[in-house]
Parts: structure tokens; C-alpha cells; sequence
């Protein structure tokens, strides 16, 4: 029972900072149909950019959660503008590739800049660990899932009260009728791209808390996939459940199963969903005959 | 005055060859290859069997994503299927190494088709994401299975013998991979002119009218995914004969991405596209590292960032490709020639 409940609990914390993850890949795919590999390179620059904010500059962690923020945005910002606006209306292997090829373009001035050693994160978040029901779990683990919790009740705010949510899920909807109706697409696209950056600065930065900060911190993008895919490329709330579902899935794996089949079982899952059920579990349906 | 190349029979447009020109072109490159290997040297003879060996697996891919509109992220997968049945069956069951070849390249057909299978429900990005899965199952598979594959641990492949000859030392190899690179060429232009290469194109440009018009889509989908994976499998068991070595980390999802943006930056659905761009992606980091070393005196810190700026070119050129030249260097090679061909009036 205790081992059950242990593997729940990092089941549901691995489960969190997915989500995080795919939030902002969420995001990108609502408001521009455009599936981002780099969401993974999201993190780690967020990750990084904290480290060099507390360690380099050591400032409080509270201004340096806001400039890695800012710096997130502006990320966010020129990509939108320098990559992906020319190849509005390309093909789908275009913009794939182009965000392939980000992804190799960020990783790379990462390790320029910050080396590619693994390094220690000075914790701004308690990692002290912390007894629940008889089973053990760092303190910052616990918070994860409260700031993945925050962010979807912020991210469903945003998109029903203020005015940039509601226009971007109009965009979403359909780009034409929502250029009519006065909304900038343009602005939009930018405002998703930001908006992923800054989630994922803050999934990074919570990871490198976690675990330490390093390049294999992108590999978050890969298990992205499984995520979304799961809840529904462009559901919110799919992110989040799906997050929840494949972390649990990987920690029951790993610890009842073992033999690393928990690397791979989510990837086994993708493929059965996208054979029974392409949209997901929250997904729009769109049927589309092949 | 010519003004472009204009066909006026079907003879002519689904001839192999269109032009004298074209033909003078085919004749000038085969003699270049056949003189080649008596001038290069070691290092410049390993870079031409390696440009060999990404060219059958670009063509291979070409065929997938670039004719019949496939997307496919597994390449890198499907190479370690072929790499791995050659090595093993070479190293295991004592099958001679031209013997491995071709059976590892019909195994991993078999293995193509039946992950080509969730392409009959899904295309665009959805099958991107499912061929992404086939990669990291196929890849997990080799690392794990141990009884079979030996896990991470490398398996080392013996010395391809033919008549006495080491066929992985440089200069033997070059004929077998420069022989086997042009008959995928020639089977797969030639592909392309029955009707089942026009099916391919039928359902990458529409699929639906692909199907009313009488393409079975399951068939020919699954067709193209086992041809594909058929010329994937042959570089794959090449690399492994010539490496002599086979690891699991050959063949990860970098290589599935490298492969893309070889027919993505040579150009989609074209033959010498996939030569173009297995060669620029060859030759463009051997140029970068060469670079490198010739700059080491004047700026003694490029070692320790060469990776990076590997990466980094990597990154922008797919980039700066997709953004200024979507059709690849083969479009560019045909700008070159259309304007020799139109000059001085070529308005």
C-alpha cells in the first residue's frame, strides 16, 4: 500500500510538470495549428535563464522569476516573428521541420552559453521532504501540482474573461471570420508564442528545483506528445488530464512492471489512441476520412 | 530560341531521360563517380560512402514523405531494423554479409508496412506523432531486448569477405555503395513512371480523389511505407557492414530529423534531390569541422563550442531553407539552369 501511494504521489507530480509542458504546447496548436517540437527547449531556457538569474546575478528569486519570465516572452516573441510568420500557410512538414530545426538552433545557443555539464539548481522552492499518508515526497514535488492546478484555473480564466483569451480562441476557430471581426492574427500567434514560453519557463524552472538543471531537460519535449495527444491536441483541460494520466501510468509501470518499460509505455499508449481515438480524450472531433 | 523545356508527346515526358542535356549531365556524373576513387583519399573516400549511404536512405524516405506525402519521423527506427537484422544475422546465424543485405532490407519492409498500419486513419502531423512513436518503440525494443540485440552494448559485425576482398575497406566499399545507390535511383525514377509511383502521387495530392478514382489507399499507403522502408533497410544493413559496428545510438531520433531535412533541403518527391541533399548534409559538417581546425591558431576556443555551432548550422540552415527556399537545392539547380538556358533573355 505504501509503495501505491508513493507512486502515486510522483506519478502525480511527473504528471504535473508534464502538464506544464503541454499547456504551452496546447497553447501554440489552438491558436495556430502549429505543433511545436521546441516546447522542450522552452523549458530548458527557462531553467537556465532562472539558474544565471539566482546564481550568476543572485538576485531574489521572486525578480528573478519575473525577468526569466520577460526574457520568456520576448522568446516567444522573436520566434513567432522570425520563424514561423513566413511559413504561415505552408505545409505541414514545413512547420514541423522549422520547429525541428529551432529546436537543434536553441539547444545549441543553450549549451554556448551555459556548457552542457549537469549543474545543481540552488532551490527557491522547500525540497525538504515531506510525509504524506506514510509515503515520502520533496516538498517541492507537492508544488508542482499546486502551480499546475494554478496555471490551468489562470489558463481558463484567461480564455473565458479576458479579451486576448477570447480573441485567440477565435483565431483558433477560424482565422478568416476572426480577421473580420477587427482581432490581429498576427498579435495573436505572437501572444501564444509568448504565453508557451512563459509556462514553460516556469515548468523548467520547477524541474531544475527538482532535479537539477541540464540539457537533458528537452526531453520534456519529447514526452509532450504523449500528453497532448491523449487529452486532445486542443483541449486546456486535456493537457492537464493528460499530464496526470501518463505520469501516473509511468510511475505504475515503472514501480509494478519494471524492466524500463516505463520509457516507452507512454509512446505505446499514443499509438493505440491515435488508432481508436486521434482527438483524444477532450479534443475536438473533427472527422476526417482518410 | 528555347524557352523552356515543353514535351509534345507522352514518349518524351515519361522518357527517363528528357533532354540531350540531361543526358550529357547522367554520363559526365557516372564518369565522375567511376574516376573519383582513384584520386580521393581515405578521408575523402569515407565521406563519399558515407554521401552513398544517405542517399539510398533519403531516397528510401523520399518515397514515403516526399511522393506519396507520408510523414515520416520513424527513418531512424527503421535503419536500426536494418542494421541490426544484418548484423545479427550476419554475427548469429552465419548468413553471408550480401546475403544479411538483403534479407534485413525485406524484414524491414515487413516492419515499415506494419507501422505504416495507423496511417490508414491518421496523415498530416497526427501520423508525424505516430511515426515519432514507432521510433522511440522500435528504438526501445533494441536497447531492452538483450537476449537478442545485446541491449546498449555494440554489436560488432564481421568483415564482409567477397572473393577474398574486405568489402568495408574504403575503396572496396565505394563500388558497392555507389552501385547499390544507383540502382535505388534507377528502380525508384523508374517507380515512378508504373502506375504504381502514380498512385503514390495521387494520394499525396489528394488523397480523396486518390480513392474515387479507384487507389486503394490501404494497399498502396502500406506499399509505399514497405517500399520506403525496403531502401531505409539497405542503408541500414550497409552502415552496418561498413561500420563494422552497430549501436543503438546511430539510430535515434537525430537521425530521423537529419533525414527529413536531407529531402526537405535537396527537395521533396525528386531523386536528385535526395542526392543533393545527402550530400550537402554530409558534407556540411565535415566542412564546418575542417573550418574549425584550420581556425584553431588564430581562435583557440572553437573546439570546445564545435559541437554547438554543428547544432546550431544544423538548426538555421533547415531553417533558412524552409523560410527562403522551400523546394530545396533542387529547385535552385533548376534556376541555375533556366537561366544558362534562357540567357540573355529571360523575361
Amino acid at each position: 500500500m505504501d509503495l501505491f501511494i508513493q507512486l502515486t504521489l510522483t506519478g502525480l507530480t511527473n504528471g504535473a510538470i508534464l502538464a506544464l509542458a503541454a499547456l504551452g504546447f496546447v497553447l501554440i496548436y489552438k491558436s495556430s495549428d502549429v505543433i511545436n517540437f521546441a516546447q522542450g527547449e522552452f523549458l530548458l531556457i527557462g531553467a537556465y535563464v532562472m539558474f544565471s538569474m539566482l546564481v550568476q546575478f543572485s538576485l531574489p528569486w521572486t525578480i528573478g522569476l519575473v525577468l526569466t519570465l520577460l526574457v520568456a516572452v520576448g522568446i516567444g516573441v522573436v520566434v513567432e516573428r522570425l520563424v514561423l510568420r513566413p511559413l504561415i500557410g505552408e505545409p505541414i512538414i514545413s512547420v514541423i521541420m522549422a520547429t525541428i530545426g529551432l529546436s537543434s538552433l536553441l539547444r545549441a545557443i543553450v549549451s554556448t552559453i551555459w556548457g552542457n555539464q549537469p549543474r545543481a539548481f540552488p532551490s527557491f522552492i522547500p525540497s525538504k521532504p515531506v510525509h504524506v499518508l506514510g509515503a515520502t515526497v520533496g516538498a517541492d514535488r507537492l508544488w508542482a501540482i499546486v502551480i499546475a492546478g494554478v496555471m490551468l484555473f489562470l489558463f481558463n480564466l484567461f480564455f473565458t474573461r479576458s479579451k486576448e483569451g477570447i480573441a485567440m480562441r477565435a483565431v483558433a476557430d477560424d482565422q478568416q471570420a476572426a480577421m473580420s471581426m477587427g482581432i490581429s492574427v498576427k498579435r495573436i500567434f505572437a501572444w501564444a508564442w509568448s504565453i508557451a514560453a512563459m509556462t514553460a519557463a516556469i515548468g523548467g524552472a520547477l524541474v531544475a528545483n527538482i532535479v537539477g538543471v541540464g540539457p537533458e531537460l528537452a526531453g520534456f519535449g519529447l514526452q509532450v506528445f504523449p500528453v497532448v495527444i491523449l487529452g486532445g491536441l486542443d483541449s486546456i483541460p486535456g493537457a492537464v488530464v493528460g499530464g496526470v494520466i501518463i505520469g501516473l501510468l509511468e510511475a505504475y509501470v515503472g514501480g509494478y512492471i519494471g524492466m524500463g518499460l516505463n520509457q516507452v509505455i507512454a509512446f505505446i499508449v499514443l499509438i493505440l489512441i491515435l488508432m481508436v481515438r486521434p482527438y483524444g480524450l477532450f479534443g475536438q472531433e473533427i472527422i476526417e476520412r482518410v | 530560341m528555347v524557352s523552356g523545356v515543353f514535351h509534345t508527346s507522352y514518349e518524351s515526358d515519361m522518357a527517363l531521360r528528357r533532354t540531350p542535356a540531361q543526358k550529357i549531365r547522367i554520363v559526365l556524373f557516372v564518369l565522375f563517380i567511376l574516376v573519383f576513387p582513384f584520386f580521393a583519399n581515405k578521408y575523402t573516400l569515407t565521406l563519399a560512402n558515407q554521401i552513398a549511404i544517405a542517399t539510398i536512405g533519403a531516397i528510401g524516405l523520399n518515397i514515403l514523405t516526399g511522393y506519396t506525402g507520408q510523414i515520416s519521423l520513424g527513418q531512424g527506427g527503421f535503419m536500426a531494423v536494418g542494421a541490426y537484422t544484418a548484423g545479427l544475422l550476419t554475427v548469429r546465424w552465419g548468413v553471408p554479409w550480401w546475403g544479411s543485405i538483403i534479407i534485413a532490407s525485406l524484414v524491414t519492409a515487413v516492419v515499415g508496412a506494419i507501422f505504416g498500419i495507423p496511417s490508414l486513419r491518421l496523415k498530416g502531423l497526427y501520423l508525424a506523432i505516430a511515426t515519432l512513436a514507432a521510433q522511440e518503440i522500435i528504438l526501445w525494443t533494441v536497447t531492452h531486448w538483450k537476449a537478442l540485440t545485446g541491449g546498449v552494448e555494440a554489436l560488432v559485425v564481421p568483415d564482409p569477405k567477397f572473393f577474398g576482398l574486405r568489402m568495408n575497406a574504403d575503396f572496396n566499399f565505394y563500388w558497392l555503395a555507389w552501385a547499390l545507390a544507383g540502382i535505388t535511383a534507377l528502380v525508384t525514377l523508374n517507380l515512378f513512371r508504373t502506375h504504381y509511383g502514380r498512385a503514390f502521387i495521387a494520394i499525396r495530392d489528394q488523397d480523396i480523389a486518390a480513392e474515387v478514382m479507384g487507389v486503394d489507399l490501404f494497399r498502396y499507403k502500406l506499399l509505399a511505407f514497405g517500399i520506403s522502408s525496403f531502401f531505409v533497410g539497405v542503408s541500414g544493413a550497409l552502415l552496418a557492414h561498413y561500420r563494422s559496428i552497430v549501436t543503438w545510438e546511430r539510430f535515434t531520433l537525430d537521425v530521423s530529423v537529419l533525414y527529413l531535412a536531407m529531402i526537405i533541403i535537396g527537395g521533396m518527391g525528386s531523386v536528385s534531390g535526395s542526392l543533393f541533399g545527402a550530400s550537402f548534409m554530409t558534407l556540411l559538417p565535415a566542412l564546418l569541422t575542417n573550418m574549425g581546425r584550420s581556425l584553431r591558431k588564430v581562435f583557440p576556443a572553437i573546439n570546445s563550442i564545435m559541437p554547438f555551432l554543428q547544432e546550431a548550422t544544423f538548426g538555421l540552415v533547415i531553417i533558412l531553407f524552409l523560410i527562403l527556399e522551400p523546394e530545396g537545392l533542387k529547385k535552385l539547380w533548376e534556376d541555375i539552369k533556366d537561366y544558362f538556358r534562357l540567357w540573355p533573355f529571360s523575361y
